[in-house]
This record gives C-alpha cells, structure tokens and sequence, in this order.
C-alpha cells in the first residue's frame, strides 16, 4: 500500500475551505445567518493514497466530500487538482476538468437513476466527454463491469432489479468510466449489509491498486477507515481537529475529541470492558452558531480558558500529525496537560 | 454464471418491454380499444352514415330512436347520429390539442421553476396569477379582440378552431405546472442528480436525461384529466355562443342544445354526456396503463 516514507507527489491540496449556506428568514428572505458546514479545512491527499475522513453525523464529512468536487460553489478557499486551482472556477469552465475526479455515493438506491438502465448510467460519462460509437461505448461499460465484479449480461437491466451491493457496483463502475486519479467515496459503504461492506471496500482496495487511484475515504466506521485509510483526518463541527497516519492516530490519539471518539469504538469481547471510556456530555452545537474559540470547547473534558477565547490554530506539532488544540502550544505545557 | 443468465443474454428491447406491460394492464387494452374505436367512428363514420349533420326536416322533429334516426333527431329534425359523428371530430381533436398545448407550457414551466432557482419565484408568482384570474371574463375578452382576426386568417372554422384550442391550452397549464415543479424540486435533491452533476451534465441534458422521465406519471395523469377538461371548456365555451357556430355541432354543443329538452327526449342528453364520458374514461385508462408501463420499477412485476 502507501508507503509514507517515500516523498508523495501532492494531488489534491486543500486551503481554507469554507462552505457556508446562508439562513434566510423573515418575508422578505433576509439573509440573517450562516450554517458552517466547511469552516477553514486545509490538507494535502497524496497521490495513490486513501485519506479517510471521519466524524460524527452532521459535522459536514459529506459537504467537504462534496465542495472539494465543486458539487457546491464554495464560499471561500482554494482548491488544487494536480496543481490545477479549481476553487474559483465557474462550472462550465469545471466540466474539462470533471473526468478527473468522480465520486462514488452513499446510498446506491437513490444515486442511480431509476428510469435508466445499467448500460445508460455506466455509460453517460463516456456519453458526456468521449466520441465514442455506440458500440465502442457498449464495449468500455462492459469492461467496466467486469472490473468492478458484474454480470455482463446484466447491462440492460433497471437498477432496482439489483442487490444493494450490486448497485453500489454500479456506482463505483460509472465513476471509474473516466479513468478518474481521484475519488471520493462518500460513505460508500453505511447503507450496505456488514457481509457486503467487506466486499465493498476489498473492491475498492483492488481497483486501487489496479488503477492508481487516490480516495478521499468519508466514514463514520472508524474500524473501516482504519483497515482502507493510509492517514486519517478527525472532522468536527465543519473543522479538521486532527489529521495523522492511521497507525498512529488510532494508537496515539493527540486531540480530545479524537480521544473520545476512539473510545466509543464497540469492544466485540464481552470480557473485555473498556474501563476509561470518555463520555461526552451535552450535545454538538449548532453550525449556524458555532463557540466563541474552539469549536469543541463546550463538551472538552480537558477545557482551559484559552479555549473559550481563542480559536486553535491547525498545525504540524509532531511529522506527519496535525492538530488543532491549544494543549499542543508550549511543548511545557503539553507535558503537564497530559499528566493530569 | 448459471446457464438461465447466460441464456438470457439476449438483448431485451426497451419498447418491446414497455408494450408487454402495457398489454398486462386490462383496464388500459380496454380503453385502448374503445378510444380507437371512438376515433374510428368520428373519421369514417360520417362517411358511411350518409345524412349530412345539418340537414334539416322539420317534419322529422324531436323523434325518438328509430332504423332511419338510431339516436333520434332535435328540434329541427336534423340526425343526432350524424350530429354525434360529426361534433366527435372537433371535440376530440380539441381535446387532445388543447391537452397537448396546455401539457407543454405545464412541463415547461414547471421544470424551469422547479430546476432553475432564480427562475422559481417569477414564474410561480405568474402561475398564481393565471390561477387567480377569472377565466369566464378572460375568455370574453380573449374571444372578442381576436375571433374576427383569426376567422378572417383562417376561416371561421379554423379560426376559431385556433383560439378555442388557445384559450384552452392557456388557462389550463396551471396545475401541471404546480405538480411538477413540486416533482423536479424533490428530485433534484436526489443523488442521482447529484452524480450527473458530478460528471458534468450540463442542465438540458440533465433535464432531458434524468428529470423528465422521472416527472413522466405526474404528467401521464395530468394529460389524461386534461383531455377531460378540454372538452368539457369547449362545451362551456360553445354553450356560451363564444365557441363554434350554430350550426357547427360538437360534443359540448349537442348537449348544451338539449339541455331545453331533456324532459322532453333525455337521450339527446344521453348520447353526446356518453360519448365525453367514455372517452374520458377510455383516456385515463390509456394514461394509467402507461404511466405503469414506462416505469421500470412496476414493469415486469
């Protein structure tokens, strides 16, 4: 797989995204707020790696997933495709680009058009940026099919004439049309039996592997991103708080919210309690109003008063391993904090 | 594979699937049937039923159903036969032109507003606006500025043909517009949108690609109704005098001339109030059946 010590080329590189969708209210639909999904993300995705993007439901995963596809017009930010600025582009300008980077979606029901069949959905990225022949495009979703595992002879058939993983097949068969560098799965696997998520993600390691593909990985399954992700980022209220290689964010979790969320993992052996479990209290708050400070310092176990004021700054505090914390400032303090 | 999938790889037609589950709806082979016995009838009939509508035989008046008159004759003793036969004629194609008028400017509109945001607001406020208006004065105005010029460009057939299919087409697209705007703004939310933008469909082919045909049964239903309301306005329309001349029979006419006499001979009422009824009935069957049949999900169930 990836190999961290080699020096990656950068494929995509992320800075100070935001995607913020504006509250209207009143009759006369006057803007009086926003909701931050995406509030000032930065990070690089390495050519040929998976970075998996966890996070809890709502803390905008999928919108990041999303906005750096420019599936949305972001509000702020720039984004680079292979040293491509993309944040900025108008979308008729995007469509050229679009072949590059495709998307595998959440729920393989309702991201295949009903009304088509297989042949048709496999088949409208070629339709949309090649010439090919009716034949020679016949000839590719084939050839796509048996890559991802399908019957050929079911390239005339209706999507609900499919299994949920068959159509999620489908899915990853039409965004692999293009001869994409760069996916984004976004949560791929969350509406797939257990049996069929393994499937799934094997799938998508083989096409890796076969294909060169780099993945930007959204899951709310910390065990599956562990097994498919090379480096993980920790999303929080619409903010990156950590981002490190898997090994060493599932065994030496930096930030607390990481922390937290790594002990709410299942534990599969009864015998086994899992005595220091953090336990949040109280809710997320809401994007249109996030804290003053850190985003989580309403619910940090290990809050300061700094928290309240201001706003950690994301940065590299050790190689490879960002996070965003004060307790990670003054290395001095550092070692106090964790003490305690 | 198991030999049965190999075995039916033969590539299945799209339409030949779409005509089987068509044929599998009873209610819609009927309808069918009747509808193009109906359409037969008012094409070749007045051919082979040889009194012409209008004439008349004062002696012959307000007969009842005999060999020489099967449906009886009015008050002037012209042929209710010939008069059903011939008035079929305007009032189906009226119908169906005015269904299809109005059909269009509903999906037209109603998909620009539901998929273009900024086009949302002005065109449903327009909407609303042909919704509110009160379309009996509408129709007087619009009969009166433009029947004579139109019956001077085409004749007063044609001419008014024209307005009346007009006039119809255009006070009636509201509702279409309404359903299916709501149709395109839920499924625009839907993945599958969202994966063709991803590809980078630009908005027609999107539209004519994965919007349309998932609108289609909405817009199946509302045609059908549609024929209905076409013909039943054009009665309104006639029965006012603003429609047809006199003596220029059609469905809605034939029966808005009996009305003085339905005491006297109920089945000169009868026979046209039939004709609309079951040819509406005929209609929505065919607009059922194939609602059904252009759905992969029901077809082959």
């Amino acid at each position: 797989m990836f190999d961290l010590t080699t020096k990656a080329r950068t494929l995509i590189r992320v800075r100070g995204l935001k995607m913020y969708f504006p509250i209207h209210a009143g009759i006369f639909r006057r803007h009086v707020g926003d909701v931050k999904a995406v509030d000032d993300v930065s990070f690089d995705i390495y050519e040929g790696e998976t970075l998996g993007l966890v996070g809890e439901s709502g803390c905008g995963k999928s919108t990041c997933g999303r906005a750096i596809l420019r599936l949305y017009d972001i509000t702020a930010g720039s984004i680079q495709i292979d040293g491509q600025e993309i944040g900025d582009l108008p979308q008729a300008k995007l469509r050229s680009l679009r072949p590059a980077m495709q998307m595998v979606f959440q729920d393989p029901q309702a991201s295949l058009n009903p009304r088509l069949t297989v042949e048709g959905i496999i088949g409208e990225p070629l339709l949309e940026h090649t010439s090919m022949s009716r034949a020679e495009r016949k000839a590719r979703v084939h050839e796509l099919m048996d890559a991802v595992g399908l019957n050929r002879s079911f390239s005339d058939r209706y999507p609900h004439e499919f299994s949920g993983g068959q159509r999620q097949r489908i899915g990853i068969a039409r965004a692999l049309a293009l001869n994409p560098k760069f996916i984004v799965c976004d949560e791929p696997i969350a509406a797939l039996d257990v049996s069929i998520q393994a499937q799934v993600v094997n799938l998508l390691e083989d096409l890796q592997k076969k294909f060169g593909l780099t993945y930007l990985f959204i899951s709310h399954d910390l065990s599956m991103v562990r097994h498919i992700a090379d480096r993980v980022a920790v999303m929080y209220l619409g903010k990156v708080v950590e981002l490190a290689p898997e090994e060493a964010l599932y065994s030496d979790p930096l930030h607390p919210y990481t922390r937290a969320l790594l002990s709410a993992v299942p534990e599969p052996d009864p015998d086994l309690t899992i005595e220091d479990r953090i336990i949040l209290k109280g809710d997320v708050p809401s994007p249109a109003n996030p804290p003053a400070g850190c985003n989580f310092c309403t619910r940090c176990p290990a809050v300061m008063d700094i928290c309240k004021r201001e706003d950690p700054e994301f940065r590299e505090v050790l190689p490879g391993r960002f996070v965003a914390c004060h307790r990670y400032n003054e290395p001095d303090e550092n070692e106090n904090e964790t003490a305690a | 594979m198991t030999d049965a999938a190999t075995a039916a790889e033969k590539p299945r037609s799209q339409w030949a699937d779409v005509w089987a589950q068509f044929r599998s709806h009873r209610g819609a082979m009927i309808g069918m049937g009747f509808f193009v016995f109906i359409c037969l009838l008012v094409i070749f009939g007045p051919m082979l039923w040889d009194i012409p509508p209008n004439k008349i035989d004062i002696r012959a008046k307000n007969q009842g159903p005999s060999l020489a008159h099967p449906f009886g004759t009015d008050q002037l003793g012209r042929d209710t036969f010939a008069q059903v036969l011939a008035g079929g004629r305007v009032s189906l194609l009226v119908g169906v032109t005015a269904m299809a008028l109005s059909l269009f400017l509903g999906t037209l509109v109603g998909v620009l507003a539901g998929y273009f945001k900024r086009l949302d607001s002005p065109l449903m406020r327009l909407t609303d606006l042909f919704l509110a208006l009160p379309i009996l004065p509408l129709l007087l105005v619009i009969i009166m500025l433009f029947r004579d010029p139109l019956r001077a460009a085409f004749g007063p057939e044609k001419g008014i043909f024209i307005l009346v299919v007009f006039v119809i087409g255009i006070t009636s697209w509201m509702h279409t517009a309404r359903i299916v705007r709501g149709d395109v703004l839920s499924l625009k939310e839907q993945e599958f949108v969202l994966a063709a933008r991803s590809i980078g469909t630009p908005p027609h082919r999107m539209i004519l690609r994965h919007i349309l045909p998932n609108v289609l049964s909405p817009i199946m239903v509302s045609a059908t109704l549609g024929i209905a309301t076409a013909i039943i306005t054009e009665s309104a329309i006639s029965f006012l005098g603003l429609g047809f001349p006199s003596d220029f029979p059609t469905w809605g006419r034939l029966l808005s001339d009996s009305t003085n006499f339905m005491t006297l001979n109920p089945e000169r009422v009868i026979w046209p109030g039939l004709a609309i009824s079951l040819t509406v009935l005929s209609v929505n069957y065919i607009g059922d059946g194939l609602r059904d049949a252009l759905d992969p999900r029901i077809r082959g169930r």
